[in-house]
């Protein structure tokens, strides 16, 4: 029954200053399978991701990650100063042979025609686009992507998530994604994860869709399939950042 | 004669060197508030260096490396950015080395030397020294350029692919506080900084990979080094000023030509 894991946390807990970013947190990511991670802003989402990929100290709770797991990480965007110049090959280059699976990622993620393009010139989908194509460069077993879609229009979007259920279909590797448009979400996706601190609800996307945490934390408005949402705090915290008016739990 | 000036040349050659590929890392890290910042240490080691009696070249190593150490080991306060608290260690220490170096050294030390340099009392010893850390930079840039570039790019991204981020960034701030130390004959305390980043920006112009600018960086630097001692030597003027003075000509006529060749 159960596959085995590539990465399992274990109600994982991440505090700073006083404050609970994560709470508990417990997931598991298998091969071939598509996780998405969604929540309003501020629901500790990248904060989760990151500790996954060990760049965080955690708390509490335990991480287990197969042995020799090699991860694929696709940022929300880089750090890229206007002062480096750098075209889309070197970027792609860097630490990277330029062998048959190079040119097959670039061909895949359709990089090729903008290669000699400085990387400050690219749009918002092409920078998602070389980014896409940096993560599966080293052939990942796990693909972890932080908001892959943002600032992308709708037939961007689409097209997106087209790409990464293909690629999960022919890497046959585990997909980790954190999203805001549910819309989209739902359909290319195996388990949605409803992060809002603690995990309020997960499963597969049609139940999580209906279940009421879910309803109240996203709106009946966006439920109903409307990608411009806007989020209703269903909760409010207190001065140090601890629940008020706790969720039910109902995993 | 050319006793006399071949030390002062060749640490100028080697310090111009390595000012090009590490100025290139200051301005892609926006580090050039932090170069201030190790400037000024090297003043407060040569104040530290009076007061303890030990080589001032020792001491304002030390600090430098010391310095560098503190600096990357600093979070983010909630209330300063990191600029703030730069500007507050760099001007402070400014102006308690100024204060040390004038009643610790009085009638001893040459203050006017170490703010803007003074390149003859560079000696075969410095030179040797440059030389063999020059090789050494030289080969660790070589080895690791591609890990430098990405953890310039996304630090989270170049661990995730198993660079050792924080170990290169320490030895990264290790290599520009070396470099600022053994500038400081060169150019001053002062005007180390420029001497990292304006070759790098004149070699941005003309640059379209990082590889590139930084043997561009270097061949400005060397440019306005070779100009700025001639025009010291011809017209009797501070070696350090004319050095940054060349670099900022060099820098001026590239982006002026840049502009020219763009609108044809």
């Amino acid at each position: 029954m159960t596959e085995p894991f590539l990465l399992k946390a274990e109600s994982l807990s991440i505090h700073r200053q006083g404050r609970t970013l994560v709470d508990k947190a417990s997931l598991s990511l298998q091969a071939g399978k598509v996780v998405s991670l969604i929540g309003p802003n501020g629901a500790g989402k990248t904060t989760l991701i990151r500790a996954l990929m060990k760049l965080l100290k955690i708390d509490e709770g335990h991480l287990h990650i197969k042995e020799g797991l090699r991860i694929g990480y696709m940022p929300q965007k880089l750090n890229l100063d206007a002062s480096l110049p750098i075209t889309v090959l070197a970027f792609l280059s860097l630490n990277q042979k330029r062998d048959e699976h190079f040119f097959e990622s670039a061909e895949k993620t359709d990089v090729r025609c903008i290669f000699e393009r400085p990387m400050q010139s690219l749009s918002g989908g092409e920078l998602q686009r070389v980014l896409l194509c940096r993560a599966i460069l080293k052939k990942p077993q796990l693909l972890i992507l932080d908001e892959p879609a943002q600032g992308l229009d709708v037939n961007g979007q689409a097209e997106l998530y087209r790409l990464i259920a293909q690629l999960r279909d022919e890497l046959n590797c585990g997909v980790l994604m954190v999203s805001h448009d549910l819309h989209f979400v739902m359909a290319a996706t195996d388990e949605v994860i409803c992060l809002n601190q603690h995990i309020c609800c997960h499963g597969h996307p049609e139940k999580v869709s209906l279940h009421p945490e879910y309803l109240k934390l996203f709106g009946q408005q966006q439920a109903a399939n409307v990608a411009l949402y806007t989020h209703h705090h269903d909760h409010q915290h207190g001065v140090h950042g601890e629940l008020i008016e706790p969720c039910n739990h109902n995993h | 004669m050319l006793d006399l000036l071949l030390a002062p040349v060749l640490t100028g050659i080697f310090v111009a060197l390595m000012a090009g590929p590490l100025g290139c890392f200051v301005v892609w890290r926006r580090l050039a508030y932090f170069g201030d910042a190790l400037a000024h240490a090297a003043l407060l080691g040569v104040a530290l260096g009076l007061i303890l009696s030990v080589s001032p070249q020792l001491a304002i190593v030390m600090s430098c490396v010391v310095l560098a150490l503190l600096l990357s080991q600093v979070r983010q306060d909630s209330q300063l950015s990191a600029d703030t608290w730069l500007g507050v260690l760099s001007h402070g220490s400014l102006a308690i080395s100024i204060i040390a170096i004038t009643v610790a050294g009085a009638g001893r030390v040459d203050l006017y030397g170490y703010l803007f340099g003074d390149l003859l009392a560079a000696t075969y010893r410095d030179v040797i020294l440059l030389g063999f850390c020059g090789l050494i930079l030289a080969a660790y840039l070589i080895r690791y350029w591609d890990s430098l570039v990405c953890l310039c790019l996304n630090e989270d991204l170049a661990k995730v692919e198993g660079i050792a981020v924080e170990r290169h960034k320490v030895i990264l701030m290790i290599a520009i506080a070396f470099v600022t130390a053994m500038a400081m004959k060169l150019v001053g305390a002062l005007l180390i900084t420029a001497l990292m980043i304006i070759p790098a920006a004149s070699a941005r112009m003309l640059s379209n990979g990082p590889g590139r600018m930084a043997v561009l960086a270097m061949s400005a630097a060397l440019l306005a080094l070779g100009a700025g001692m001639l025009a010291s030597f011809h017209w009797d003027v501070p070696t350090g000023p004319s050095i940054v003075t060349a670099a900022c000509l060099v820098f001026m006529f590239g982006k002026i030509s840049a502009k020219v060749l763009s609108q044809k």
